[in-house]
């Protein structure tokens, strides 16, 4: 059955069954392999994407329950160049095997967007939907802080 | 010395002006780097490098990169003494070649902590002979002596003249130069960027989602496949009925392969539902049973029986007859599985089935050419006609170090004779019931102590099964397997009678290298227990360490350094406690002391120092991270991870049932390095096997409960 879906931006047509998660749309489908899989049953945060800006794990939304709400991968993150998100995670050289990494990223992104300061506490109970096997915490928590100084930095440099 | 043993060759088989340099130790001497150049030659060349007239340089990285940072650490190597321009480097990820073997195997590894310090001679070496060749031609190009030229930045600079010209520009004429049979290395207090802190060169990639791991391989016309595979260890396909699945959508075939039955579709998702409506029989060739339990109750029996002697330094009854006290404590470690981020898989295309040529396998991987030989027999080519491409790993742990390269068979299993690429996925489960597990180990130990509380005699009898990977690698165990023993023979604390036996079990249950793999529990077991020999002893366990250490000033360097990091001894809120730990591993010697806070039955790891030497730091950053990362890897075996059976079945399947460490439950780390200007010594593992019993003794501290069984629990 074909369905529609906006994917960063743009409109597809898909002709999978309804109940196929969204996670493999993006990644068999449309071929957007920035998103991973890790669990395929909502406990490791490596599928996460954004839908109207909310972290959603893909591996575990069935296409059809999308519709026309817009979807946002890794890849799509950025119009131009790097996020604060991402910029911040190379300063702070987080990524190890990078493999969870775009998940983080989608995770710390729309926490970011929700609360501009977080505390501590704050990412923690955000990033622990997340799992990194190669132990990055405690660089994530420290990336977090740094992202939302350059975003703080950028919008009173835009006179904000 | 070195560079008398070996010789530069340069390589005819690359483009017009290119200057590649393929560092070899003679033999059948060939070039390395060029199209289908292929030798069986029994040489060990260690690096490339690609200097192109755009000035590009580019250096060829033959280890895998697994979050471990070779991608980083080892052109760093090079670009030190070729002294290139840092911020411009390409790395390319290596073919399989003879060129790129580890001596030891000969073979493609990358494993056993060993990729910089096993490099690291090498990689300097093709990096000033590079360096020493493009100043020969800017030399005979200027009519300057070479001497009088610098570099920096690849650039070459003739102070007197103020002439310069870029590396690219003179590439060409720096081919024909003849290669130095002496080169001088740079003097460490020279060093612009080893031994300072340098930032990974993978991090963009891996921050926006362009990074290619094997999961993420496309092809035209690329399909998927999924394997149902026995649900007992050793279990075979008795009879199977596959007409449900074949009727699904998406599905293109459903074929038996030696491992189960593989359904290839159109999509991951698709293989996977169709998976699930096959209807199959199993010979459970009597491995039905397998209960983790009842094998840890013949454990416990084989503890009582005498071992296998491993080494016997006297008579340890008579020595305990006289003692004044006598520990005797058994420690038991589960079954883990390495849980890569990254679920297994592998893609393979049978070229020739279509009328092409050989193979292609696109895998991440830690064992290329074992790997490529696996999936080259069973497609019936010679290894040279399979093109290896590694892929970055999402983790690796040693379970890409897979023996007899399950994962690899089993895709080329599934893609023989078919015409399109075929990308063969593991689910998690797959991933988690798959077996190559940590094996379960225990160990009974005796400690036989004097008036003073030191130690007379220690007796130590490990059970448990050798690791697979070895019978690969051609090392057949007969009694014991060195993993089981790890580390024990050459233990630093003073003990004038050190006797080992060993029991080696058999199951059906696979086996495998996992981070650390036999200190994970020889550390555990031995620390644990030089812990309660201290608080038998009535003396602080920091202290104790320290009086057996008198004849191993590394051991003493450190301890002293994480007590002075935790603030040892100071005041701490009622059930907190700390706890210390050393372990020598791979080379490097690692201690850490972990603050743990006890509550009810709730174990919270609150902070972790951690004090490492591994001779020299080649990256220190690199090596905190890896520090780091391997304290959590081990936190989460020591908190949650167990693998366990019942009626032959693995009774975990994802992260709801074998639990990691996430974010709210990891500690903050604190890493400080000491160049003790040893031996170089390796980074990945060493960091993992302190964290065990820092942390079983900061329970202790804690709570007065002595756990000495894995995961701790306290119930
Ligand atoms: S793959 Fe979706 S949460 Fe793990
Ligand atoms: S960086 Fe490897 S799993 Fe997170």
């Amino acid at each position: 059955m074909p369905l529609n879906l906006t994917v960063n931006g743009q409109q597809h047509t898909v002709d999978v069954e309804p109940d196929t998660p969204l996670l493999w749309v993006l990644r068999d489908t449309l071929g957007l392999t920035g998103t991973k899989f890790g669990c395929g049953i909502a406990q490791c945060g490596a599928c996460t994407v954004h839908v109207e800006g909310k972290t959603v794990r893909s591996c575990r939304t069935p296409v059809s329950a999308v519709g026309n709400r817009a979807v946002t991968t890794i890849e799509g993150l950025s119009a131009d160049g790097l996020t604060h998100v991402q910029k911040a995670w190379i300063e702070e050289d987080v990524v190890q095997c990078g493999y969870c990494q775009s998940g983080q990223v989608m995770a710390a992104a729309a926490l970011l967007a929700a609360n501009p300061k977080p505390s501590d506490a704050d990412i923690d109970k955000a990033m622990r939907r997340n799992i990194c096997r190669c132990g990055v915490y405690q660089r994530i928590r420290k990336a977090v802080h740094r992202a939302a100084e350059l975003a703080a930095a950028d919008s009173t440099a835009g006179g904000a | 010395m070195a560079m008398k043993r070996r010789e530069f060759l340069r390589d005819t088989a690359v483009a017009a002006g290119a200057f590649t340099l393929g560092f070899v130790i003679p033999g059948k001497v060939r070039a390395g780097a060029g199209e289908g150049a292929v030798s069986s030659a029994p040489f060990t060349p260690n690096a490339f490098i690609r200097i192109t007239p755009d000035n590009q340089v580019t250096i060829i990285l033959a280890k895998s990169e697994m979050g471990q940072s070779v991608y980083t650490s080892l052109p760093l190597i090079v670009a030190e003494e070729l002294d290139a321009d840092w911020q411009a480097i390409r790395v390319e990820q290596s073919k399989v070649d003879p060129a790129y073997n580890w001596p030891a195997f000969q073979m493609m590894i990358t494993g056993g902590s060993t990729s910089v310090r096993t490099s690291w001679e090498a990689l300097r070496q093709a990096g000033a002979t590079a360096r020493a060749m493009l100043l020969a031609a800017a030399a005979a190009a200027w009519g300057a002596p070479a001497a009088r030229l610098v570099t920096a930045d690849a650039t070459i600079t003739d102070p007197e003249t103020g002439r310069s010209a870029t590396f690219g520009e003179m590439a060409a004429a720096a081919a024909q130069q003849a290669v130095p049979a002496d080169v001088t290395l740079k003097s460490p207090d020279r060093f612009r960027l080893v031994g300072k802190d340098q930032k990974r060169l993978d991090s963009e990639l891996k921050v926006t989602g362009r990074a290619t791991f094997g999961l993420d391989v496309a092809a035209p016309g690329l399909h998927y496949a999924v394997v149902a595979r026995s649900p007992v260890f050793g279990g075979v396909l008795q009879s199977f009925d596959a007409s449900r699945a074949e009727a699904m959508p998406g599905v293109v075939k459903v074929k038996q392969v030696p491992t189960g039955v593989a359904v290839i579709a159109d999509s991951t998702w698709r293989a996977i539902k169709a998976r699930d409506a096959l209807d199959l029989t199993w010979d459970e060739q009597g491995n039905g049973g397998v209960d983790t339990d009842q094998m840890l109750q013949h454990y416990r029996e084989l503890a009582g029986q005498p071992g296998f002697a491993v080494q016997e330094q006297g008579d340890f009854e008579a020595v305990a007859a006289q003692a004044d006290q006598v520990i005797d404590a058994t420690y038991e470690v589960p079954f883990l599985a390495h849980a890569c981020m990254e679920p297994l898989n592998c893609t393979v295309h049978d070229r020739g089935a279509s009328g092409g040529e050989g193979a292609e396998v696109r895998v991440g991987t830690q064992m290329q050419t074992a790997d490529r030989a696996m999936a080259a027999g069973i497609l019936g080519y010679e290894p040279e006609a399979v093109d290896l491409h590694t892929q970055f790993l999402g983790g690796g742990f040693g379970r890409r170090a897979a023996a007899w390269s399950d994962y690899v068979a089993e895709a080329a299993h599934v893609a023989k004779g078919e015409p399109w690429p075929v990308k063969t996925t593991w689910t998690r489960e797959d991933d988690t019931r798959g077996g190559q597990y940590r094996p379960m180990t225990l160990h009974r130990s005796r400690l036989a102590l004097d008036a003073g509380g030191r130690p007379l005699a220690w007796h130590n009898r490990v059970v448990g099964q050798s690791i697979d990977g070895f019978k690969m690698l051609g090392m057949e165990p007969e009694n014991f397997d060195n993993a089981m023993i790890e580390g024990l023979k050459t233990q630093p604390y003073t003990v004038p009678l050190v006797n080992l036996e060993a029991h080696m079990t058999t199951s059906a249950v696979t086996t495998l290298w996992w981070r650390s793999v036999g200190h994970t529990h020889t550390a555990f077991m031995k620390e644990t227990l030089f812990d309660e020999a201290a608080h038998a002893a009535g003396v602080d366990p920091m202290d104790y360490r320290l009086g057996l250490l008198e004849a191993h000033p590394r051991f003493v360097a450190l301890l002293k350094k994480v007590r002075e990091m935790s603030g040892w001894g100071r005041e701490l809120p009622a059930g907190t406690g700390l706890g210390v730990a050393i372990e020598e591993s791979f080379g490097s010697i690692v201690a850490e002391v972990a603050q743990v806070r006890v509550k009810g039955q709730k174990i919270s790891v609150e902070k972790v120092w951690c004090a490492a030497d591994v001779g020299f730091a080649v990256n220190p950053l690199g090596l905190r991270e890896q520090m780091e990362s391997g304290i959590i890897f081990g936190l989460s075996a020591a908190l949650y991870g167990e693998i366990t059976l019942k009626k032959g079945r693995v009774e975990q399947g994802n992260f709801n049932n074998y639990r990691v460490v996430r974010i709210d439950d990891a500690p903050a780390i604190e890493v400080e390095i000491i160049d003790s200007g040893a031996a170089m010594g390796g980074a990945g593992e060493p960091g993992t096997p302190p964290i065990f019993p820092a942390v079983g003794n900061a329970i202790f501290a804690a709570s007065g409960k002595r756990l000495r069984s894995l995961p701790f629990r306290l119930s």
